[in-house]
């Protein structure tokens, strides 16, 4: 066992993990952030997207002992702090881009991070950059038009 | 005019924000104080004899509870199938026992052979790595035709590989067997509907907890219908009777049919908690759902089309082995049959079918309903089989539907298998079709393609599917051992605002936003004022879960129904405080009048009274607000549409790439359209999954070869195009009050063959005389077809 710090969502926490653990188990079970889902064990569906430093992570590919110190954002930290959607969250809803929800926190995650590298991306480069995340419930359609939604929002 | 409140109206989803925060309840996400887990030690081959299991070892690991196999759960009952097929000799199917752990033998790759509970999932896991199994490994039948010619058997006990050879409609045999002697044209086509893993994005989950101080239990589980888990649970495989055993499914990650089935998961982490008096869990990892979440379709079929030369369907014979894995899931034995036979007339006036189908099985997961279940096989079928009759009699493929459409003026109208479709107008959601997709606009756009060195193709093609299940006399008499009515309660509170308790469960059909539009329709109240509880047999009265697109119209109507007996019992009230008589009384956005007068009350007084009951008449009305209501539907919907795409063919590599998607889809009247076209765009895309990429392969020993994401290919964002879905044909349903139909699966049945249509369409325009390609169709495949 050994202990691990980093800063999530803004608050500083701390916990004792094995070597082996992984920073999606951490969130989940060490912080009860269960906003992070497991949905595959091959590193594949994408939804347990994170950002570790600012950049999207799948965090089932990193051992929480590697995020040590580092600052980290989940889906609970997205909203706005009087606790209202934020852009791209309420861009989900307004275009009904989720249906069972979840794949929903690795999509809103992943969509950040594209927005926060492009602020004009093009249908064909929003599904090229969620290849990573897998949605068996919207077709895409409506995710790709949250992430259009929120990327004209965001240049308003 | 678009409203925002109500039916009709694109409401916000409720449920979003939990989901958009990370405030979602998952069953993951549940943990009870001291919990354990459990690993399964699952085989590793696809059958064998299982000589022995010793576990001694595996107990002595640190931070184990308890090792269970076969053996330590005799006396418990096995998982139950839900519907007895009669064969067409009048005999029941076979029914082999289905045990919770492996006894005996194993059957399939994943068939759980013991059960480790520790203190933590690490420890469970290594445990079972400790148990010495020792098993006599035994050929594994994987080819439905070969275990059908006398390779080993799943089940010896019952001497056979067939389950059961079903015909339908039996007396009508020889009829389509003369009048396809007799037809002018036949056109054949064998063809295989490629087996399918559901994959729901969230993987299923158990957690069991026994309290001992009034005996009672609590499964958490991922699943689309919790009372019916407790049922078949309860009553069949642990004998725990209803009121000493809860099941709640609360926020559920997808089903698409794959979480109706009763798993022996649930049934294992409930009954190891009362034994050992702890709470258990299991949690699915992906690999583990792929070897034990039921399968979906796996057909192979012969069809033969007999026609005029002018194209008018005279007869469809069909011959079909169906998959079923190696046991019995809950629903499995009628969707080869009930569910799909059914359908073989599709939107046409074909005026003899007969549908022969063995169901067979094998050393594979078993395989049940997957979004649509028997209905996309027979669409399928049927809509193939015509796209080549049109090529061989030279006729259009969009003229060919036409002849042949059930006309808006022959409604209702009896199938020769069994259906009355009670509204519809194919010929309106053709017409729709050729508009939305601009089929008239295809020949330039080929011309462009042809430009620059790319086939395109255009593929049409209608379905109809049987929606609303179902009406239980009916379900009844075809072997179904359950009722497939739906329930609600609504439950006024004293304020005003409403709780709706439905025994429907939403995984991500948006129950808790649509349900509310149609009762702040019937009570001129604000849809905020209502709220939906469901998912849990605490809450609910017995309800038949989500599944088959019923929810609205069998769960929508039982809600109408119960709000109507709110609405009558309220005039009552109502006439009571203004003197009136309830006749005289009406109600309309929110306000109870006295007709001919300027009387008055509001719906709040109205409630308030109910509760407060000081001026009431006691003697005659019980205090409170609160009214249940069952459902049982008097027929099926018929949701039915038409479906256009275009394709481009890359000759030099077999690339598929889909250029457009249109679909016309007739839902009756639409409650949030917004959330409709959602459900279209998912079953299309599901529905093109099948046709391109997604197959569950096994290899002749029972391997499963695409486990995993690496290898089966779920669609991706940039796998698809923008789709264009239009609902506005409607012809309304004329047994439910909502006139709804249903919208769940349309996408998932009506799309494959338009794809394949398409691509076939693309390779003759090219001049390659191919027919068909399986799908899925994959490059290697396309290009094989080309080149071969
Ligand atoms: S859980 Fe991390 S990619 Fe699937
Ligand atoms: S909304 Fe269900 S998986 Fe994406």
């Amino acid at each position: 066992m050994a202990t691990v710090h980093m800063v999530v969502n803004g608050r500083e926490v701390s916990g004792e993990v094995e070597g082996r653990t992984l920073l999606s188990d951490f969130l989940r079970n060490g912080l009860k952030l269960t906003g992070t889902h497991i949905g595959c064990d091959t590193s594949q569906c994408g939804a347990c997207v994170v950002h570790v430093n600012g950049k999207a992570i799948k965090s089932c590919t990193m051992f929480a002992l590697e995020a040590s110190d580092s600052t980290v954002t989940t889906i609970e930290g997205m909203a706005n702090e009087d606790g209202s959607l934020g852009i791209v969250q309420q861009a989900f809803q307004d275009h009904h881009g989720l249906q069972c929800g979840f794949c929903t926190p690795g999509m809103v995650m992943s969509a950040a991070a594209l927005l926060s590298e492009n602020l004009t991306p093009g249908e064909a480069e929003i599904r090229d950059y969620l290849e990573g995340n897998i949605c068996r419930c919207t077709g895409y359609q409506n995710i790709v038009k949250a992430i259009q939604g929120a990327a004209e929002e965001l240049a308003a | 005019m678009p409203r925002d409140q109500g039916i009709g109206a694109s409401s916000a989803r409720r449920e979003d924000v939990r989901f958009l925060t990370g405030n979602g309840r998952y069953t993951d996400d549940f943990n009870v104080h001291g919990q354990k887990y459990v690993h399964f030690l699952r085989s590793d081959v696809a059958h064998g004899r299982i000589r022995s299991v010793n576990t001694l070892a595996a107990a002595a690991m640190p931070g184990v509870i308890a090792v269970f196999t076969g053996e330590d759960l005799e006396g418990i009952g096995g998982l139950p199938c839900g519907w007895l097929v009669t064969d067409r000799h009048g005999e029941p199917m076979n029914e082999p026992g289905h045990p919770v752990l492996a006894v005996g033998k194993v059957r399939h790759v994943g068939d759980p052979i013991a059960a480790v509970v520790a203190d933590s999932v690490a420890e469970a896991s290594d445990a079972a790595e400790a148990i010495e199994v020792d098993i006599e490994e035994l050929p594994a039948v994987i080819n439905m035709a070969a275990a059908l010619e006398g390779g080993s058997l799943v089940h010896d006990e019952i001497g056979t590989n067939l389950c059961y050879d079903w015909g339908f409609v039996e007396d009508s045999r020889e009829a389509v067997d003369a009048a396809i002697a007799e037809a002018e044209h036949v056109t054949s086509l064998e063809l295989v509907n490629n087996r399918l893993v559901a994959n729901a994005m969230e993987p299923r989950v158990a957690l069991g907890d026994y309290n001992a101080s009034n005996d009672e239990s609590t499964l958490y589980t991922t699943s689309q219908n919790p009372h019916v888990i407790r049922l078949l649970m309860g009553a069949f495989v642990l004998q725990i009777p209803e009121h000493k055993l809860r099941v709640v499914a609360p926020d559920v990650g997808g089903g698409f049919g794959s979480k109706i089935f009763h798993y022996a998961e649930e049934a294992f982490c409930t009954l190891a908690s009362r034994r050992l008096r702890v709470p258990v869990k299991w949690t699915a990892s992906r690999s583990e759902a792929f070897v034990t979440d039921a399968h979906g379709r796996d057909h192979v079929t012969k069809i033969d089309l007999a026609l005029s030369k002018d194209g008018k369907f005279k007869a469809i014979r069909t011959s079909t082995l169906a998959n079923l894995g190696a046991y019995l899931s809950t629903f499995s034995t009628s969707v080869p049959t009930w569910l799909h036979g059914t359908l073989m007339a599709g939107n046409y006036t074909t005026p003899l079918v007969y549908v022969n189908v063995r169901a067979v099985f094998t050393n594979t997961v078993p395989v049940d309903a997957y979004r649509g279940a028997g209905r996309p096989e027979a669409t399928f079928q049927l809509e193939r089989v015509i796209d080549k009759a049109a090529r061989e009699l030279g006729i259009d493929p969009v003229e060919i539907r036409r002849r042949n459409f059930v006309q808006p003026d022959q409604f209702p109208y009896a199938t020769p298998v069994a259906l009355e479709y009670d509204t519809g107008n194919y010929p309106a959601t053709m017409d729709k079709l050729v508009e939305i997709a601009d089929l008239d606009g295809f020949a330039a756009r080929a011309e462009e393609s042809a430009s620059r060195g790319r086939l395109r193709g255009l593929g049409v093609n209608c379905y109809i599917e049987a929606c609303g299940i179902a009406p239980s006399n009916l379900v009844g008499q075809l072997g179904a051992r359950a009722g497939l009515y739906e329930s609600a309660t609504v439950r006024v509170n004293a304020t005003g605002s409403v709780t709706v308790m439905t025994g429907c469960h939403s995984h991500g059909q948006s129950h808790e936003t649509t349900f509310p539009q149609v009762v702040s329709d019937m009570l001129g109240i604000d849809e905020g004022q209502i709220n939906v509880l469901h998912g849990d047999t605490a809450n609910a009265p017995m309800g038949m879960g989500t599944y088959g697109s019923r929810s609205i119209a069998v769960g929508g109507s039982a809600i109408v129904r119960a709000t109507e007996k709110i609405v009558a019992k309220a005039k009552r009230i109502a006439a009571h405080l203004m003197e009136a008589s309830a006749d005289d009384i009406e109600f309309a956005d929110g306000v109870f009048s006295v007709a001919g007068t300027d009387k008055s009350v509001a719906w709040g007084d109205v409630c308030l009274t109910a509760y407060v009951p000081h001026n009431y008449p006691l003697d005659k009305l019980e205090p409170g607000l609160e009214e249940t209501a069952f459902y049982d539907p008097a027929n099926f919907t018929f949701p039915a549409g038409a479906y256009a795409c275009e394709v481009e063919v890359d000759t030099d590599t077999g690339a598929v790439e889909i250029c457009s998607f249109a679909a016309a889809d007739d839902f009756g009247n639409v409650i949030n359209p917004m959330i409709v076209d959602g459900q279209v765009h998912g079953g299309i895309a599901q529905g093109v999954g099948q046709a391109l990429r997604e197959h569950a392969i096994y290899d002749s020993n029972g391997q499963l070869l695409t486990g995993s994401y690496m290898d089966y290919a779920m669609p991706r964002a940039d796998d698809l195009p923008s789709l264009v879905v239009d609902h506005s044909c409607q012809t309304p349903c004329t047994h439910n009050p909502l006139g709804v139909k249903g919208c769940g699966e349309a996408g998932a049945i009506g799309s494959p063959p338009t794809v394949v249509n398409a691509v076939i369409d693309a390779l003759q325009r090219g001049g390659y005389d191919v027919d068909h390609i399986d799908m899925p169709l994959s490059p290697s495949r396309v290009w094989e077809a080309i080149n071969g």
